[in-house]
Order: structure tokens, then C-alpha cells, then sequence
């Protein structure tokens, strides 16, 4: 590594690049650290589900939708994401009830792999569900319902339960948010091994909302596949380094309790067992990340690449020792480096749970529309994603090579018990 | 209307508003497969006409019968309209051709399942450029290019007297079609599938930019349908009755801002947001409306 190189650059004014790595906002994957989480999640009762080498269960496997909490937060990660977020058009506190009655239903059905209701023998009626998932395995699927800000205005009387760390996102640095990838009253993360699956749910879903609600914005991702990769080892993002390699071990309950629930004692009362979402739509700069060299690259990430270790080590796991300096006196792992601000001196960890995307080709300038479809959990976004963000959004060097388009924070329910529904702790 | 409708059994038509987030796959299926039967347009709906269980009750058969003389009084007043609107264009009066035309055509979009069930009645009043070979391509729509487009209707006598025979012929015909409550069902469906595919994107009119008014017409049609046969789906499903009802006042709301006059405006003044909220009530409609198959045995 040339560390003299590196040195220039830190002293530049802070170029943008180095973030999706680490423990840090951006980030792309979380697998690591999944490993034995399987254990907590496996459902007593479904064989299917026997832990394998990377700790994920069998790839097609159930998830049990009910439960303390919502399936799909500290849930090792499935293959694919198909993500939509809903704006209602239900005036009366009764009908999002019943909405969520009816998704809260469906969803359990289709998580066990079956259509979202009976289907009626009248064939002149349309068939109850779309189909496209009859005969296939639950793969895995869970589906995870959050509220946005908006849905506390005054609409449906529930402003003054608006929780406290519910807040409107503020602007970072180089934001370039779009509308259109912005916001929504309700946001629904779908994640299975098979994309098939996921886009069956949030379909359906979006079906069942009709005349009560309206899709804002959907957006669907990929990782690499247990097939491809079946000893679990950290994904790459598009980016082409690991990503993930430091995210929280929130297979110990005590760690999972302290960075991603909601407690009882936090405010408000009703999302204890909850968590809050972020959902960031990251444009890469692919072509110029491309035509970056190596060093650029690395320096950007503070790690390397083929192994995944900090810059100056061997191992993907080995501790980042910030303080290295070289025989110079400079930082080995620049201090405006990814893994180096997300870092947060290891004070503030969020869980990342974010896939990649590709979606086709910018029209106006022929280049890729691809990127991280970021998302996290977090306990309270004021004391862990927005500070991160704001660190990094201010001197990453990553954000020479990255955008962000899209934004959202949600507050993702408590989960919910048999013959009750998602939301049922609020409305 | 699209060649799409004409190739379509109706019941696919009814398939395709659920359809319609994801299906493009699906629907370049059905137009690829179905191509070569476009000459065949009413044969689905006739076979599905046949199916046993389309006895109609006799209270329904009633307003069944009320629906059949609104059919005859619209099929009426699309006569009158085109010939208005024919002899304009046979005298040469453009600007007079113009006014007349959007209303005129209304008549025909409310009534449209019918027509189709006729024959070739669709691709002769209302293929759209490309729907049909060059050769064959007649009615409305030939008439709104040589208005709007070539502003020339110099050679266009010929064409206004074939489709106000061919409007005349379909008014023979409705005095004898047999309506079954099936028909009704998809029909109301399928007014609907055609405003989705084909109105709300505006390529219904694109010359004219008079969509708005097809638009308006395809849900009147619909809701003279369900008029019909809400009593049966009350019966059946109270709730179902209610929830229709809604969506359609709630699709009338937001149709309500575009009205100007007599009329409505012109589909390039409304704006991309106003499009996506007419689309997403239009589907927040013909979801439950597509449930009323309910009342047909099962």
C-alpha cells in the first residue's frame, strides 16, 4: 500500500468514497455474525429448518411469521429482497385496521408457502391468489411491516403516538433524495431464497391493499445465493469488496436487545419488541468506480479486497487497530476511510441488513442504475444510524463513488401473536 | 381501444386489472398467442355464454331487460352523434368535426362489450393506426388522424359513410343480443381493463387528446352494469355491494377535477401525479368489481 498516497489523500478536503463497508451506514451485507442465529430462529416445530454450516437453516425452509418480535430483522439474511413501500388511501382508523388484519393473515399463509386464502370453486370469480407461487417451498420468506412518519399526521388520530425516535430524516451531506424513492406511510420488507416468492408476496399484498392503500415506491435486490456460495462467507457488494464483515452478533439476545429492540423501558411503551428501519437507495457510480485503481479502492474501504482484512493485515476478522501507523508515522487504515468513520470507535453499531440492486440501465446517461439498497435496524436512529450517517455523509471518501437517492426510517412493529395482527399493539 | 381487446376471451380481460403490477410478461403472452384469431373477436364470450349455469333469475332477468334498452338508447344516440358528426366531416366543416367528435364516440365506449360480442363491429368503428392492416383500417379513429393529424378530411368521404353504416348496422344489432348475467360481469370488468391498458396511459386518443372522455364513458358503462346487478351481489355480499359503491364515487372524485364544460380536458394537461391517482382508483375499483362473478353460481 502506498501510504504516502494515502496520506494525500486524507489531507484533501474530504472526498467522498469508502462507505459501504464495516459497521458503517452504507453497508452492504450482514451475514457474518449470522452464524448460529439460526438456532434462535429455527420454529420448534418445522424439521425443515435444521441448521446448516452457515447457520441459515435449510434455504427453504419456514420462518415462523409470529412471534415477540417481527421475522425478518435479526433473521440471518435470505437471498432476495423485494421491497415496497405504501401510501394509504383509507381515510377511517377501521380500514387500516382491517388491512392489517388481512396482511397480517395473508402473510402468515404465504410464509408457510401457501396462497394468501382458500380458493373459492366459483369459476367466475378470479382465483384468490396470483399463483405463481403454488408448489414452491416457503424458501425461507419473511415479511416485515413498518410505519413511516407520515402515518402519524392527523389523518387517523394518532399523532400524539408518533414515537420519539421516529424522526423526519434530516438531510446529509450530497443527499440527492428523489421523491419518488422517498418516504411512504407503511413500508413492507419482503426477503426469501427465491425471488419468485418474495415478488408473490409483496404482489398479493399490494392486491389486498387495494382501495385502502396505494404503492409508493417498490424496489427489489439481490445478494449472492447460499447457491453459489454455500459456506456463507461474507458477501461482496457491486463494489466488489466484502461487506458486512463487523456487523453486530445479534445471535446473543443481550447484543440484539441493546442495538436493535425496542425496549419496554424506551418510549413509546407500544413498540417495545419493535425496531426502527432505515432504507437508503445508495446509487453506485459503478463506471467510475471501475476505472479507480486498486489502492484507490482499498484506501477507499480501508480493507482489502480479495481477503476482506484491514488494510495491513491478514485476516477479514482480524481487529482494524486504527491507530496502526506506518514506519512514516501515517495512518496504515486512512482516518477518512469507510470502515474507519463507520467504525464510530466501535461506540455505535446498527444492523445491517441491505441487498444490492440493479435496476437496468439510467436512461439519460446509459450507464448502470445499480447500487445497495441499504437498509438497518436500530434501536433509536437519533443515538445510532443518524450520527453514523452524519460522520460518514460529512468525510467518507466512499462518497466519491456513491449517491444517495432514496430514504426512508420506519418504525417496524412488535411482532404479533396467533389471532392477533401486526399494529395491534397501536391501532 | 387496443387490438389486445379483440383477442381476448373475456375472460382473460377479466384476469388482466390483477394483473396489472407485473404482468407484461403475461399480457405479451396472450397478444402473441391470440394474433392470428383477431378476426374471431366475439367467439369466447360465446362459448362462455353457452356454459350451463346462465339461466337467469327473473328478477334478474328484468333488469337485465332494463339494461338491454339503455344499450338501445345509447346504440341511438351514437347514431345521431356520428351522423353529425360524418356529415361535418363530408362537408368539410373541420372545427365543427372536431367539437362533435369526443362526445359522439363516448356513446360507443359506454356500450363497448356489447359491440364487441357483435362481431367486427370494434376493429371497424374504433381500431386505432396499427391495430389492423393499413388496407382495412376504418372508423373513428381514421377520421381523428385526417382531423388533428394530416388536417385534411378532403378524401375522407368514403370512410364517414362506412362508419355511420357501420354504426347504423350495430344499432340493428343490439335490438337482438342476448345478454346473460356473465356477460355483464366480464363486460364491466373489461370496460374498465380497457380504460387501464389503453386510457390511462393516453394512447387511446393520440391525436385528439380527448382520452379523458372515453375514460368517463368506460366507467359509466360500468356502472350502469353494476346498476344492474347490484340487488344480486347485495344478496349475496353486502358488503362486496357497499365496497364497489364507494370505489366508484371515489373514482368519480377523482375524474371530477378534469371535467370542463360539457366535456373534459384535454389528456396532456393532466399531470403525471393526477394520471397515477386516476390509475390507482381505477384499480381500487375494478378489484372488487371483479369479485362480482360471486353471484353467478359457484
Amino acid at each position: 500500500m502506498d501510504t504516502k498516497r494515502l496520506e494525500d489523500i486524507a489531507n484533501k478536503k474530504m472526498t467522498r468514497r469508502d462507505a459501504l463497508k464495516l459497521a458503517g451506514v452504507g453497508g452492504i451485507g450482514l451475514l457474518v455474525g449470522a452464524g448460529g442465529m439460526g438456532a434462535i430462529m429455527q420454529p420448534k416445530s418445522t424439521p425443515t429448518n435444521t441448521a446448516t454450516s452457515t447457520g441459515t437453516g435449510a434455504v427453504n425452509g419456514i420462518v415462523p411469521f409470529y412471534g415477540k418480535h417481527q421475522s425478518g430483522i435479526i433473521t440471518p439474511m435470505q437471498d432476495f429482497i423485494c421491497m415496497g413501500a405504501f401510501d394509504l388511501t383509507a381515510t377511517d382508523i377501521a380500514d387500516v385496521r382491517k388491512l392489517f388484519q388481512s396482511w397480517t393473515a395473508a402473510s402468515a399463509r404465504m410464509t408457510e408457502g401457501k396462497g394468501v386464502g382458500d380458493e373459492s370453486d366459483n369459476p367466475h370469480l378470479p382465483p384468490e391468489d396470483t399463483g405463481e407461487s403454488i408448489g414452491l417451498d416457503p424458501m425461507r420468506m419473511t415479511i416485515t411491516f413498518g410505519l413511516g412518519a407520515s402515518f402519524f399526521d392527523n389523518r387517523f388520530g394518532l399523532s400524539s403516538k408518533r414515537p420519539a425516535p421516529l424522526v423526519d430524516m434530516p438531510h446529509f451531506n450530497s443527499d440527492d433524495i428523489r421523491k419518488e424513492w422517498e418516504g411512504g406511510d407503511i413500508v413492507v420488507q419482503v426477503c426469501a431464497n427465491d425471488p419468485q416468492v418474495a415478488f408473490h408476496a409483496i404482489r398479493n399484498l399490494a392486491r389486498i391493499a387495494r382501495g385502502k392503500a396505494v404503492l409508493r415506491w417498490v424496489q427489489d435486490g439481490f445478494q449472492r445465493t447460499n447457491a453459489s456460495d454455500p459456506a456463507g462467507s461474507t458477501p461482496r457488494n457491486l463494489m466488489g469488496f466484502k461487506d458486512g464483515s463487523n456487523n453486530p452478533k445479534v445471535s446473543d439476545p443481550a447484543v440484539a436487545d441493546e442495538i436493535v429492540w425496542a425496549q419496554s423501558s424506551d418510549d413509546p411503551s407500544w413498540m417495545a419488541g419493535g425496531s426502527y428501519m432505515v432504507m437508503r437507495r445508495i446509487r453506485m457510480r459503478i463506471e467510475i468506480w471501475d476505472r479507480s485503481s486498486l489502492d484507490d479502492q482499498e484506501s477507499t474501504f480501508g480493507r482489502h479486497r480479495q481477503s476482506g482484512a484491514p488494510l495491513g493485515k491478514t485476516g477479514e476478522f482480524d481487529d482494524l487497530e486504527l491507530h496502526r501507523k506506518d514506519s512514516d508515522g501515517n495512518l496504515i487504515v486512512p482516518s477518512t476511510s469507510h470502515v474507519a468513520l463507520a467504525n464510530m470507535e466501535g461506540k455505535v453499531k446498527i444492523l445491517r441488513r441491505g441487498y444490492s440492486y440493479s435496476s437496468g440501465m439510467d436512461p439519460k446517461t446509459g450507464q448502470l442504475d445499480a447500487g445497495l439498497l441499504f437498509v438497518c435496524f436500530n434501536r433509536d436512529p437519533r443515538k445510532q444510524f443518524i450520527p453514523m450517517q452524519q460522520k460518514l455523509a460529512a468525510a467518507d471518501q466512499l462518497n466519491e463513488y456513491i449517491t444517495h437517492v432514496g430514504s426512508g426510517l420506519f418504525a417496524c412493529l412488535p411482532g404479533a401473536s396467533e389471532g392477533g395482527y401486526i399494529g395491534d399493539t397501536l391501532f | 381501444m387496443s387490438s389486445k381487446k379483440w383477442v381476448y376471451p373475456l375472460s382473460a380481460v377479466v384476469l388482466g386489472s390483477s394483473l396489472m403490477l407485473s404482468a407484461c410478461g403475461n399480457a405479451e403472452t396472450a397478444k402473441t398467442e391470440t394474433k392470428p384469431e383477431a378476426a374471431q373477436p366475439a367467439q369466447p364470450a360465446a362459448s362462455n355464454a353457452t356454459a350451463p349455469a346462465a339461466t337467469n333469475a327473473p328478477d334478474l332477468q328484468a333488469s337485465i331487460d332494463n339494461y338491454q334498452k339503455w344499450v338501445i338508447e345509447q346504440t341511438d344516440l351514437l347514431v345521431k352523434a356520428t351522423e353529425e358528426f360524418t356529415n361535418a366531416v363530408k362537408a368539410g366543416d373541420m372545427e365543427k368535426a372536431k367539437q362533435l367528435y369526443a362526445p359522439a364516440r363516448a356513446y360507443y365506449e359506454k356500450i363497448e362489450p356489447i359491440a364487441e360480442s357483435l362481431g367486427d363491429f370494434d376493429p371497424w368503428i374504433d381500431a386505432r393506426e396499427g391495430d389492423v392492416p393499413d388496407n382495412e383500417w376504418r372508423g373513428y379513429h381514421k377520421l381523428e388522424k385526417a382531423l388533428w393529424e394530416t388536417k385534411s378530411v378532403a378524401d375522407q368521404g368514403p370512410v364517414a359513410d362506412q362508419l355511420l353504416q357501420d354504426v347504423k348496422q350495430l344499432r340493428v344489432k343490439v335490438e337482438s343480443v342476448e345478454i346473460d348475467v356473465k356477460m355483464l360481469v366480464t363486460g364491466a370488468v373489461e370496460l374498465l381493463n380497457e380504460v387501464s391498458t389503453s386510457k390511462v396511459t393516453g394512447e387511446e386518443e393520440r391525436y385528439s387528446r380527448t382520452d379523458m372522455y372515453d375514460f368517463a364513458a368506460n366507467v359509466e358503462g360500468a356502472n350502469e352494469i353494476f346498476k344492474v346487478l347490484k340487488s344480486s351481489v347485495e344478496a349475496k355480499d353486502a358488503a362486496l355491494a357497499t365496497e364497489i359503491e364507494t370505489r366508484f364515487k371515489a373514482l368519480d372524485d377523482e375524474i371530477a377535477p378534469h371535467r370542463k364544460g360539457d366535456g373534459y380536458v384535454l389528456y396532456n394537461e393532466i399531470k403525471e401525479d393526477q394520471v397515477k391517482k386516476l390509475s390507482q382508483a381505477l384499480d381500487a375499483l375494478a378489484e372488487p368489481l371483479s369479485k362480482m362473478g360471486t353471484i353467478v353460481g359457484g
